[in-house]
């Protein structure tokens, strides 16, 4: 799964929320779920390529799972089939699937759900008995849970609104201490509470972390964390850290 | 028609005119998957001090119409470690190494020149100019007469070339660069960053938490451009233009105003490979208008 810059086709790229896209690159990939890729469709502008997860490896390429928020992610989703879109990658560390197992919490915040679908996939193709629980919480509308549900043995919902499942944060529904490992991606106030909440309960939990990015390589030093080991980079160490080595800041 | 590329600076063979820039392009290692990096003149290193540092925190990088805001502050393992890590596998590069010496005081550039003195590395980049460090750094690149002593002192603790990296934030930067090359300096490369400031207006807060933080990219070409040109004109030593390079023809201009060799910093982040398409660029431009050294379109504006 050696890094590489290329020029690639988008087989589709279909919005499935309200601001949420789906984006299906053509191509052969190796890689790790959690890992994730620069990506830019433009030349010079905007100047920063843009770091997205691997949403999943499918049989029409790589999918990417992102939300329109500024300028960069606009233009990804005006992208239409045969469109050209430059991919260094992949990138990052990725989550190690060997080492999970048992009973697995994916807790999840809006778009943070995207790293999870491939990550779900591999762990219950490398062992069927493991039990995947997915929480997922979401702002008003949910997406995403229809078809990653395949891979979850329970799905809990909650949405702020309580347009779907319970009103208010998913991680309200979560005893950390049910589980052997905690996964989760999504905003900072959330990963922080659960940070807590696992280190209550002794579960050991790993966090997928993102931040402005320059370089995505590890040589600009732009995407640091704090860690107990000191700053991490978040494209080079991470994006996945172990819950206790990695502080949130205040 | 074969184009020559060489470029010697301070009795140092560059096989072309193309360094990336300091904190750009890490120890070089970072971009040897995306191509092959011997093919670079040379590589400046992450900015180094005597310590170890962790750099500031906060946000860091911020994006801006054609560039970027960075305040990073000079986060480094420490020459020491550089030296016993990073240095080996960088001399596997093939490719010419400038140690970007940064400090917090001047006994802070003089222990890390005094131990870099005695490694392998050709040049000795003095960074004067980081504007993301509070204590230090362009401290010494604002005033031309604390630029002369840190320079002199430097200057007294190695044999190897010297290169001075200026800010454009000097009060007057002809008048630094003369002074540097007074001081001691053989060779002089700019511009750093620009200070700048971004607010969150939502927050009605500075993004950085040091309030302001150094410009970089395209958009400070043209300044950048002007600069060394008015350096290249003041001074006999050898010039490293540097400041939004994004295409040959950026390079070539910097060349025109007085480059001997050019820096690649914030394009890396473009594509990885910009260097190479930039150095194509170049031979293809020179093969066209028939130039077969640079030398005959060095400083002609």
């Amino acid at each position: 799964m050696k890094s590489k810059y290329s020029t690639e086709r988008i087989y589709s790229n279909d919005e499935i929320s309200k601001n949420v896209y789906r984006m299906v690159v053509e191509g052969d990939y190796d890689l790790k779920p959690g890992q994730f890729y620069m990506m830019r469709a433009w030349k010079y502008e905007p100047y920063l390529s843009r770091p997205i997860s691997v949403h999943a490896v499918g049989d029409n390429g790589i999918e990417f799972l992102y939300q329109v928020f500024g300028e960069g992610t606009a233009l990804f989703s005006d992208l239409k089939k045969g469109d050209n879109i430059d991919l260094l990658g992949p990138l990052g560390n990725g989550f190690d699937i060997e080492e999970i197992s048992g009973k697995v919490a994916v807790v999840v915040g809006g778009i943070g759900i995207a790293p999870m679908y491939e990550v779900m996939k591999k762990l219950k193709e490398k062992d069927q008995n493991i039990k995947i629980d997915l929480y997922a919480g979401f702002r008003d509308d949910i997406y995403s849970v229809d078809y990653m549900k395949e891979y979850a043995d329970e799905l809990i919902l909650a949405t702020e609104d309580g347009s779907t499942g319970y009103k208010g944060y998913v991680i309200d529904l979560l005893d950390c201490s049910k589980y052997d490992y905690i996964l989760s991606c999504g905003p900072t106030p959330m990963m922080k509470a659960l940070k807590k909440m696992t280190e209550e309960s002794g579960t050991k939990a790993y966090f997928s972390l993102e931040d402005h990015m320059a370089c995505g390589v590890g040589a600009c030093l732009g995407c640091t964390c704090n860690t107990t080991r000191g700053k991490e980079r978040i494209c080079k160490e991470g994006p996945v850290f172990l819950g206790e080595d990695v502080k949130f800041d205040d | 028609m074969m184009t020559n590329l060489n470029v010697e600076i301070n009795g140092i063979n560059f096989k072309n005119p193309i360094i990336t820039a300091s904190g750009t392009f890490g120890f070089g290692m970072e971009y040897n998957d995306y191509f092959d990096v011997s093919k670079l003149g040379g590589i400046s290193t992450k900015g180094l001090t005597i310590l170890p540092k962790e750099g500031n925190e906060g946000r860091r990088i911020h994006e801006v119409r054609a560039g970027l805001m960075n305040s990073i502050g000079l986060q480094n393992p420490g020459v020491k470690h550089f030296i016993e890590n990073e240095l080996e596998e960088m001399k596997k590069l093939n490719t010419v190494i400038l140690a970007n010496l940064g400090g917090g005081s001047l006994e802070q550039y003089l222990e890390g020149a005094e131990l870099l003195d005695k490694t392998d590395v050709d040049f000795i980049e003095l960074n004067i100019s980081c504007p993301n460090v509070t204590c230090g750094g362009m401290a010494f690149g604002i005033k031309s007469e604390t630029a002369r002593k840190a320079v002199s002192e430097v200057r007294k603790m190695t044999k190897k070339p010297l290169m001075v990296k200026l800010s454009p934030n000097a009060d007057d930067i002809v008048d630094m660069a003369v002074t540097c090359v007074e001081a001691g300096a053989d060779s002089l490369s700019l511009v750093n960053t620009f200070k700048g400031l971004a607010i969150d207006i939502y927050k009605r807060k500075a993004i950085f938490k040091n309030t302001t933080a150094g410009v970089s990219g395209a958009c400070i070409k043209p300044i950048a451009l002007s600069m060394v040109r008015d350096v290249a004109k003041a001074v006999d030593v050898p010039v490293i233009g540097m400041g939004g390079i994004t295409t040959a023809y950026d390079a070539i201009e910097f060349i025109m105003a007085g480059s001997d060799a050019i820096q690649i910093g914030s394009a890396n982040f473009i594509k990885p490979d910009i260097s190479m398409d930039i150095l194509k660029g170049i031979e293809e431009f020179m093969e066209n208008q028939g130039i077969k050294s640079l030398d005959e379109i060095r400083g002609i504006i």
